[in-house]
């Protein structure tokens, strides 16, 4: 090497940006073409840890598919696992006890606000924050606790069974999450106070990355992000499956578009998250978990099927077709953060490197349910 | 100018009130445990590996029907049996029966994902979760784990 390298004016430079870097979360690496500070174009660049989640599902029998899904998304397992057992009891034709239907929506939305917690630690940090990210985690800690006294295990929950569920909740996790609510809304009115009121967070997102509505229809985005975008579209209002249609809660939805707005989304989801966990266990009914009649072999009849869910980061489904055997001919997921990522590229543009990756932090990305 | 001097209040002022959230995490309980050190006592339902369940005579209690192996969505069990003659009364007169007795139950924890299929379609209860969890290791073959070697040890 010879002396310091002069960009000229108007010469572009190639950054790469991952497949090993803290702000992308995962392996994911953007390739970006950049102008000095400001990005001309990005390109991201998928496909590190493709594991043919989809193939699995075809020559794997129904239940042997179940602990995949909790591998697609580690931090809001329980929601994708959701989605799974209602696409093949809906295809089967399976009763669900009421009992089984209420602890499968408490669990959900605790894994949702223990998926939103951990969404909020690393974001802040993304920006520069650390100690957020501590005190998150310590709440987070309180619902892997309750999850595992009755799940089993802490993060890739594989709970849920085609008719209910793997064993019941008992006594200590009513109590435990009955404990967890109050001390939740402490918990936000703490991190409203010390994070959304500070002023360097909001200079550093208000205004910035925007992504507007037409745009999240364009790349069929869905969740925080649509709902940052001023689209009031949320799954569990708009087609409600399991007993949502039972709870009373609000969807939240902002419209300026900008970083800020889908921070204040999931920041107001946990509260409404909180809202049903509060009414699931008021209204829980006493019960059996499992039907009496499940048959022991699942084999659903000749047919296409469809189910959605609204997970932690937007709307996913499952498409199965089924030709009457004990696999499924296809097994289609959509997931949400393949749509969200997506826009990432044409939202990007122009924008400077550091205001990019605080929306990519924004668009809360799980890399190995991209990739699946 | 005005503006100018505003932004520096605001900025003092959240300085001042994150300082004193912070400031106050000093004076709570510590959260987290010397690891090493002190333990936390594991759930009743933690999903650790898989052990075999012995009856009243110390034998294994699994019948070698193979419905585990069967159910395991990753191949990570494979067992072995031999069929074994025995004399035992049947209707007041003695017969010799068949059963099949376990030689080799191997479970590869290397592509177990913990999901306890096995234990579920187990009719006949003759395997449960372990406590196990420090399972560290640099070397392949220590998570082969020979389960029926491990349930004589736990006898002798």
């Amino acid at each position: 090497m010879s002396g310091p390298i002069h960009i000229q004016p108007g010469e572009t430079f190639t950054l790469n940006v991952g497949p090993q870097h803290p702000a992308t979360h995962g392996v994911l690496r953007v390739k970006m073409e950049m102008d000095g500070e400001y990005i001309v174009k990005a390109e991201t660049v998928l496909g590190y840890i493709h594991r043919m989640h989809e193939l699995m599902g075809e020559n794997r029998t129904y239940p042997q598919v179940l602990p995949n899904l909790s591998r697609l998304d580690y931090l809001g397992a329980l929601g994708y696992t959701h989605a799974h057992v209602l696409a093949v009891e809906r295809a089967a034709g399976i009763e669900v006890p009421e009992r089984a239907e209420y602890i499968r929506a408490i669990t959900v939305e605790l894994n949702r606000i223990a998926s939103h917690l951990f969404w909020f630690g690393a974001f802040v940090m993304d920006l520069g924050g650390f100690t957020p990210l501590m005190y998150a985690i310590e709440d987070r800690e309180y619902i892997l606790d309750m999850l595992e006294a009755v799940t089993g295990s802490r993060l890739t929950y594989c709970y849920y069974r085609f008719g209910g569920l793997y064993n019941d909740i008992d006594d200590d996790f009513i109590d435990a999450a009955k404990a967890f609510i109050p001390r939740m809304r402490r918990q936000l009115k703490k991190y409203d106070a010390l994070v959304t009121g500070n002023i360097i967070f909001e200079k550093r997102l208000k205004d910035i990355g925007p992504i507007s509505a037409e745009m999240c229809r364009k790349y069929g985005a869905s969740g925080p992000v649509a709902r940052g975008a001023g689209i009031d579209f949320d799954v569990r209002k708009n087609e409600p499956y399991s007993v949502y249609s039972e709870f009373d809660f609000d969807v939240p939805v902002y419209h300026e578009c900008d970083s800020l707005a889908r921070y204040m989304v999931r920041m107001d989801e946990m509260e409404q998250s909180l809202r049903i966990i509060e009414q699931g266990l008021e209204k829980l009914p006493d019960g059996p978990i499992m039907p009496k009649k499940k048959p022991k072999l699942i084999k659903p009849p000749k047919g296409d099927y469809y189910q959605a869910v609204e997970t932690a980061r937007g709307s996913f489904g499952i498409r199965i077709v089924s030709d009457g055997t004990k696999n499924a001919y296809r097994f289609k997921l959509r997931s949400p953060t393949y749509s969200n990522m997506s826009l990432f590229d044409e939202a990007c543009e122009g924008m400077m490197i550091m205001d990019a990756l605080a929306m990519m932090g924004s668009l809360d990305l799980v890399i190995p349910e991209i990739d699946r | 100018m005005g503006a100018y001097f505003s932004e520096i209040f605001l900025g003092l002022k959240s300085l001042v009130i994150g300082l004193i959230i912070t400031f106050k995490e000093f004076f709570k309980p510590v959260v987290t445990v010397p690891y090493p050190f002190k333990t936390i006592k594991m759930s009743e339902r933690y999903r650790g590996h898989i052990e075999l369940i012995e009856d009243e005579e110390g034998n294994p209690k699994c019948i070698s029907c193979g419905a585990c192996q069967r159910a395991c969505p990753s191949g990570s069990i494979s067992l072995a049996s031999k069929s074994v003659e025995y004399e035992a009364m049947v209707k007041g007169e003695m017969k010799t029966k068949k059963k099949k007795v376990l030689t080799k139950y191997n479970l590869n924890f290397t592509t177990c994902s913990l999901c306890g299929q096995c234990v579920e379609n187990c009719n006949f209860g003759a395997i449960t979760f372990s406590k196990d969890y420090n399972l560290a290791s640099s070397r392949k073959e220590d998570f082969h784990f020979d389960l029926l070697k491990r349930l004589q040890e736990r006898n002798s």
